[in-house]
């Protein structure tokens, strides 16, 4: 997953949690970066129509954004699925959050063959716990 | 939420072989559930080379898988087994339509896999972090995979044109 996707999602996670527009300083803080990087890539990201940003208020996703964004934490879900219920990890969503910029949409296309996931993913992940309200961790076994 | 494209532990080095021994472990389950689900009419005329070709891509699979599991032994770590990852697959498995359909998802399976090894190995490259094993042994190995997956993609390819 590249970076402006990795926003994209953030986005759409916290106008999920405040109910409203992303603020900067949420942003930052729900990716680990400066607000001056987070004012940076949604710069970017309004020039490519997929958010709009309004001055001291935040960043709403536009309709394209919205896809984008729901691929997106789809990708996330299978990889914390993937980890969770076939590696058996406990720690699914601290490394999930590490392995997402490195596994490609492709390659969660092939490991959602192996992983149930409901048809209304992604709108059954809850942004509070960071993870589906469906999914069922297993006992640990291959994860250390 | 990390931003960065590259491998900065031996963790998360691992995990990623791992990941890499189950892309395999699929890819030889479905090539194999392939063989084994087309209906009678359809299997008589999967071609030789049709054939042929989903059989070394089980066994290359397999050898691929091997090799990474070797990998992930050096740095004191498991595998899943072949057998779980084919219970998984078979699950939900849903045969294709067709020959074509075979062919297409075989191409999915060998696109995947490069597309993973490609971008396993530049956050290889990204990172100056020194690993538990051999750094070079990682990416020769990881190399000589990438280079065998995208021959792979290659086979797939012509043999799709030919029939087209």
């Amino acid at each position: 997953m590249n970076t402006a996707d990795q926003y994209l999602k953030a986005v759409y996670l916290a106008q999920r949690l405040e109910d409203g527009p992303a603020s900067t300083g949420q942003l930052a803080e729900m990716l680990g970066v400066s607000p001056a990087s987070v004012n940076e890539m949604i710069g970017k990201l309004e020039s490519r129509g997929l958010v709009e940003h309004e001055k001291y208020k935040g960043a709403r996703l536009t309709d394209d954004g919205l896809e984008r964004a729901h691929d997106a934490l789809q990708t996330y879900c299978i990889i914390e699925r993937f980890l969770a219920n076939v590696l058996e990890v406990d720690a699914f969503r601290e490394e999930a959050r590490t392995l997402e910029s490195v596994i490609d949409d492709t390659v969660a296309d092939r490991l959602d063959t192996i992983i149930d996931r409901r048809s209304e993913c992604p709108d059954c992940f809850d942004p509070e716990t960071d993870c589906c309200e469906y999914l069922e961790v297993e006992a640990s076994q291959h994860g250390d | 939420m990390s931003l960065g494209q590259r491998v900065s532990s031996d963790h998360q080095l691992t995990r990623l072989l791992q990941i890499g021994v189950i892309l395999e472990e699929v890819v030889e389950s479905r090539a194999a559930h392939h063989l084994e689900s087309l209906p009678e009419d359809e299997r008589d005329d999967l071609d030789d080379e049709v054939r042929a070709l989903l059989t070394e891509a089980t066994a290359e699979s397999a050898t691929h898988r091997e090799r990474l599991e070797e990998l992930i032994d050096d740095l004191d770590a498991e595998t899943v087994p072949y057998e779980e990852i084919n219970a998984l697959v078979d699950a939900r498995y849903g045969p294709p339509e067709d020959t074509d359909g075979v062919l297409y998802d075989q191409l999915c399976n060998e696109e995947t896999a490069y597309k993973f090894y490609d971008d396993l190995i530049g956050a290889i490259e990204a990172s100056d972090t020194e690993f538990a094993v051999d750094r070079e042994r990682v990416l020769e190995t990881l190399r000589e995979i990438r280079e065998e997956e995208r021959e792979g993609v290659e086979d797939v390819t012509h043999i799709m044109e030919r029939r087209a």
